[in-house]
């Protein structure tokens, strides 16, 4: 029997009950609004945490309460907060959830209950990870990379203890979660396509967050193996990563450990991660660029291989996050020339997307100015990286703002920005109403100025010396003045960008109670999910009739055309 | 007419709107599972191979510390080795109740299930047994009286976490196989899912032999 006759005879009951219905539901729109929902509400408490650490750059001895102990607590749980429970929960879950089945049209993920678990689960995760802020000794202070021994050895960092199990543990819980749902994302996109849709007829959004997805199954065992290890060196004694270690005269009773295996298996999985956000906010952005600029994606093939290259090469650069860590200095040869191979396929992406706006008809709507908000960003955030990437450059740099401010703009504001402009763009479809274009578009010049401002001035920083990870530079003469006063700056603007935050909360809140109600197809769009039969979609998306799709997703503005777009529905005869 | 290529046809094949492996999605994503389990246990296997490097302390001789006294004579990895043969027959009883649930024969699969389920809980048993000997030893996962801690270490966590899977096969194997004599297979008229707790289980024993050479041999 066909596959496409397979599944329109399966049967989809619809659930009535309002629990079965908005709470554990099965359906993966709801699963992919619970997500992103929790995962913003996350976000939020990663955004406050770094105004409290900008509060103490900006006016060092203002704010009492902050002390160096828990000025590293606010780092730490910040880089965490944001780089898996914001970033990848929304991407993948999220986006992940609501685009793969609507794009690729089929009516639900393969295994929906596991998609149900995989949303629970996460919330575990979550309710773990700010468990940490209430135990004795508060959350792990250690960085967001949990270098062992000072994680773990008492009194070495803050939270040692509780602090550093609690987030072992809820990261545990959070790959368990990332697993079921990436074997759902990859098992449904491999197997459940419909007909007519063949792999190079996918959009890049589900391209984008399909090769995430694979990345996220191979890339997490290590975080888990490397978790597992630390949390028997804290709770039972062993000395996986602690070695002889000297505490006031006093040796503890440790030996023989390696801390550096723990870096490798900490960037195993942690350069795989930053493909894991940027690949997802990339195919999304392709697909916002092309929509939006009424013209085909530039090059789709390359496009795709490109994808495929990031993420393939992005297992074996790892160590490039090592090159002051005492490593042998001869991996640092192979990875810098690893490193800078995968500008390659970068940088044919940005040309493509550059390509795709040559003499387009640019519509600067909201969705639309994130999508180039984000090409810029990447660009900057990626120029950056290449002297990062270069051995001898890395070694003054490496433990500076320099790299603050390289990561924020290139897999932060970048992949926040591919959310944001996800979000407008798809936030017609999901909830069947529009939020305020002007609102929007303030929302955006406010973040996307204030995110230059904040970290460009931070490549000034690191090229003077300026330490990162510091609670105050008070004492330290050496630093030129001019540094104080771009703390303060930079403290300003964050705080600015921050509350600027509210007006992307109102907008939706505001869209989805009061706005204008939606049309079926607002962008006048190419892809399946917005040929739905009602808006938002319902229960098992497609009504009656599985969609039968004719052709790749970016005819735009074809000669010929009656109308400036052809969805992949219409056949190529008509 | 120009003749494709084969690499041409297999990735044309590949990416048409056909599902990419001739399989149910059910076992595709059992497949998918294990590639990603099988870095769990990849990125341990090599975690261990750090720690050993590393490790200051003499690294004790495992036919040593694993040996049984049968009478007088001192018979290195004895109990290991009956693990072992345990859990690969496992492997041999499962792929027989995998071909009768072809043959959609209730009762055999069913019996063989239930064999397999046996032979993993003697597995265990004797992973129970192999503990308790060494801690009242003296082995604890900070310390040995055999030298590097790390063994110690090393040798709870890989065991350990590879007899969790065993347990949790075991349980996965018993839904199965209950599931199986009460013909839920038969009404349903496919067996697969027996084929698919098979690759799980067969999985579980292929790590075992990257334990053993890599633990108790090397």
């Amino acid at each position: 029997m066909p596959h496409a006759a397979s599944h329109t005879t399966e049967e989809h009951h619809e659930p009535t009950g309002f629990w079965s219905r908005y709470i554990f539901s099965q359906d993966h729109k709801v699963i992919a609004i619970q997500y992103t929902i929790t995962a913003l509400v996350v976000g939020f408490v990663g955004l406050f945490l770094s105004w409290l650490m900008r509060l103490q750059l900006g006016f060092p001895g203002e704010f009492n309460f902050i002390n160096p102990n828990n000025y590293l607590q606010f780092m730490t749980q910040h880089g965490m907060i944001m780089v898996v429970y914001l970033l990848t929960a929304i991407l993948l879950g999220g986006f992940g959830n609501y685009l793969i089945p609507l794009m690729i049209g089929t009516r639900d993920m393969a295994f929906p209950f596991l998609n149900m678990l995989s949303y629970w689960i996460y919330l575990v995760s979550v309710i773990l990870l700010l468990a940490a802020f209430f135990v004795p000794g508060g959350p792990t202070g250690a960085g967001w990379t949990l270098y062992p021994p000072q994680s773990v050895l008492p009194n070495a960092s803050p939270g040692a203890d509780w602090g550093i199990r609690l987030l072992i543990l809820s990261l545990a819980v959070f790959v368990a979660s990332g697993t079921m749902g990436g074997l759902n994302y990859v098992t449904t996109v491999l197997q459940l396509r419909t007909r007519g849709m063949t792999l190079m007829r996918m959009p890049l959004s589900v391209w984008g967050i399909f090769i995430a997805s694979i990345l996220a199954l191979l890339a997490f065992p290590a975080l888990f193996v490397g978790g597992v290890m630390l949390l028997l060196d804290s709770l039972f004694g062993t000395s996986f990563f602690i070695p002889v270690v000297n505490v006031l005269g006093q040796q503890l009773g440790r030996e023989g450990g390696n801390p550096i295996l723990f870096q490798h298996l900490f960037w195993y999985f942690g350069h795989p991660e930053v493909y894991i956000v940027i690949l997802p906010a990339m195919g999304i952005v392709s697909d916002l660029l092309s929509t939006h600029a009424r013209k085909p994606i530039f090059g789709y093939k390359a496009m795709v291989i490109s994808i495929a290259a990031i993420a393939a090469i992005g297992f074996i650069v790892w160590a490039h996050h090592m090159f002051v860590s005492g490593m042998n200095p001869y991996f640092g040869f192979w990875f810098a020339i690893a490193t800078v191979i995968i500008a390659i396929p970068s940088a044919v992406k940005t040309y493509n997307w550059l390509l795709t706006l040559w003499k387009g008809n640019l519509h600067l709507n909201t969705p639309m100015l994130f999508a180039l908000g984000f090409v810029s960003t990447f660009i900057i955030g990626g120029l950056t990286g290449l002297f990062l990437g270069n051995v001898i450059a890395d070694v003054p740099l490496h433990d500076t703002y320099f790299v603050t401010g390289h990561f924020h703009l290139v897999m932060g504001v970048s992949a926040i920005f591919g959310i944001f402009g996800g979000l407008y763009h798809w936030f017609p479809k999901a909830v069947g109403r529009m939020y305020s274009e002007a609102l929007g578009k303030l929302h955006f010049w406010v973040t996307f100025v204030g995110s230059y401002l904040i970290f460009f001035p931070m490549f000034g920083e690191g090229f003077l010396g300026l330490p990162r990870r510091y609670f105050s530079f008070k004492g330290i003469e050496s630093f030129s003045p001019i540094i104080h006063d771009l703390n303060v700056f930079i403290t300003i603007v964050a705080l600015a960008v921050g509350a600027a935050q509210l007006l992307f909360v109102f907008n939706l809140i505001w869209g989805a109670w009061k706005g204008r109600k939606a049309e079926a197809n607002p962008w006048r769009a190419t892809t399946l999910e917005w040929q739905t039969p009602t808006t938002p979609p319902p229960h098992g998306n497609w009504g009656a009739q599985l969609p039968v799709v004719h052709r790749w997703p970016y005819d735009y503005s074809l000669p010929d055309a009656p109308q400036d777009y052809i969805p992949q529905t219409t056949s190529q005869r008509s | 007419m120009e003749k494709p290529s084969t690499l041409r046809e297999i990735i044309t094949d590949w990416a048409s709107d056909q599902p990419t492996f001739r399989m149910s999605w059910g076992k595709a994503m059992m497949w998918i599972f294990l590639l990603s389990d099988a870095f769990i246990f990849g990125s341990f296997l090599a975690a261990y191979a750090g720690a050993r490097l590393a490790a200051t302390g003499p690294w004790p001789a495992a036919e040593k510390v694993f040996a049984l006294h049968i009478g007088h004579t001192e018979v290195p990895l004895l109990l290991i080795a009956i693990m072992t043969f345990v859990l690969i027959s496992s492997s041999g009883t499962m792929a027989l109740a995998v071909t009768y649930g072809y043959q959609k024969n209730r009762t055999k699969t069913g019996l063989f299930l239930m064999l397999t389920v046996l032979l993993g809980l003697t597995f265990v048993g004797m992973q129970v047994f192999e503990w308790t000997k060494l801690i009242h030893e003296g082995f604890r996962p900070w310390e040995n009286p055999m030298g590097a801690p790390q063994f110690g270490a090393s040798f709870f966590m890989l065991t350990g976490f590879h007899g969790m899977h065993v347990t949790a096969g075991v349980i996965y194997l018993l839904i199965v196989a209950i599931k199986a004599l009460r013909g839920v297979y038969d009404r349903l008229g496919d067996y697969q899912n027996v084929e698919i707790a098979g690759l799980y289980w067969h999985f579980v024993d292929l790590v075992w032999v990257f334990i053993f050479a890599f633990f108790y041999l090397l």
